[in-house]
C-alpha cells in the first residue's frame, strides 16, 4: 500500500480511465481505437489500483478464477462471431444490413452514425473482454506471487 | 586494422544499397499495391464500419486477429497456470 496522496489521486483517476477505455472498446468501429487498445487502457486502471493498494487488499475484489472466465467467454464471443457468418466464409460480416448495428454509411466522412460497423462492434467487446480480464490476471497473479515470496510489499 | 576496413566496407555497400533504394522509390502516392485503394473505397459499403483500419483488422484480416487474441490467451493461461496456487502449498 502506498501513501495517502497516491491512494487519493488513484481514486480520482480511476474512473476517468475506465470510462476512457471503455469509449475507445465501444467506439472501434467508429474511431481510433479497437478491443485491444481499449482493453489495454482499461487493465491499465486495474494495473494502477494494484500499485497503489498493493495485492492484498485487490486480489479479494479481482479474484483469478472469475478473471479467466471472462476472458475465456470474451475468446468466445470473438470466435463466435467469426463462425457466425460461416455458412458465407469464414469472418463473413453477417450483420451488415441487419438489425443489429446494420447501418450501412455513405461514402466518405461520416462520424455521426454509431449503429454500424456489423459484426464489428461485437467482435470488439469480445476481444476488449479478453484483453482486459487477461491482463488484469496476470498482474494480479504476478503480484501475488511477488508478495508471497518476500520482494514485493 | 582489418577490422576497421571490414566495418567501412560494409558501412560503404549498405550506404550505397540504401542509398539505390531510395532512388528507386515510387513517388509520393502512388502506392504498389492496388489493395489498399480497393479497402478504401469499399469498406463503408461492404462492412459498414467507419474506420477502415478496423474494418481490416476485424473484418478482412479476421484470421490475423483471431490469431492475436490466441497468442495473448494462451499467454495468459500459461502465466496463470505457472504462478497459480498449488494445492500442497500452506495457505499464507
Amino acid at each position: 500500500m502506498m501513501s495517502k496522496v497516491v491512494r487519493t489521486i488513484t481514486r480520482l483517476m480511476t474512473p476517468a480511465i475506465l470510462v476512457f477505455g471503455l469509449y475507445v472498446i465501444m467506439h472501434g468501429h467508429v474511431t481510433s481505437g479497437g478491443g485491444f487498445q481499449g482493453g489495454a487502457v482499461f487493465a491499465s486502471a486495474a494495473a494502477l489500483l494494484l500499485v497503489a493498494f498493493g495485492s492484498d487488499r485487490i486480489k479479494d475484489h479481482m479474484r483469478i478464477p472469475d478473471l479467466t472466465v471472462i476472458s475465456a467467454s470474451g475468446a468466445l464471443v470473438f470466435i463466435g462471431a467469426g463462425f457466425a457468418g460461416i455458412a458465407t466464409t469464414f469472418f463473413y460480416n453477417l450483420f451488415v444490413g441487419s438489425a443489429i448495428f446494420g447501418h450501412v454509411p455513405e461514402f466518405g466522412p461520416a462520424h455521426e452514425d454509431i449503429w454500424t460497423g456489423g459484426v464489428i462492434p461485437i467482435m470488439n467487446i469480445g476481444v476488449a473482454l479478453n484483453v482486459v480480464a487477461g491482463l488484469t490476471a496476470v498482474m494480479v497473479v504476478m503480484a501475488i506471487t511477488s508478495s508471497k515470496t518476500g520482494d514485493g510489499e | 586494422m582489418t577490422r576497421k576496413v571490414v566495418i567501412g566496407l560494409t558501412m560503404v555497400i549498405v550506404g550505397m544499397m540504401l542509398f539505390a533504394v531510395a532512388l528507386m522509390m515510387r513517388p509520393f502516392g502512388e502506392p504498389v499495391s492496388v489493395m489498399d485503394d480497393y479497402i478504401i473505397e469499399n469498406t463503408q459499403q461492404v462492412t459498414g464500419a467507419n474506420n477502415a483500419v478496423s474494418a481490416v483488422v476485424f473484418d478482412w484480416r479476421g484470421y490475423d486477429t483471431l490469431g492475436e487474441a490466441t497468442v495473448l490467451f494462451t499467454a495468459v493461461t500459461a502465466v496463470v497456470m505457472l504462478l497459480r496456487k498449488r494445492k500442497d502449498e500452506a495457505p499464507e
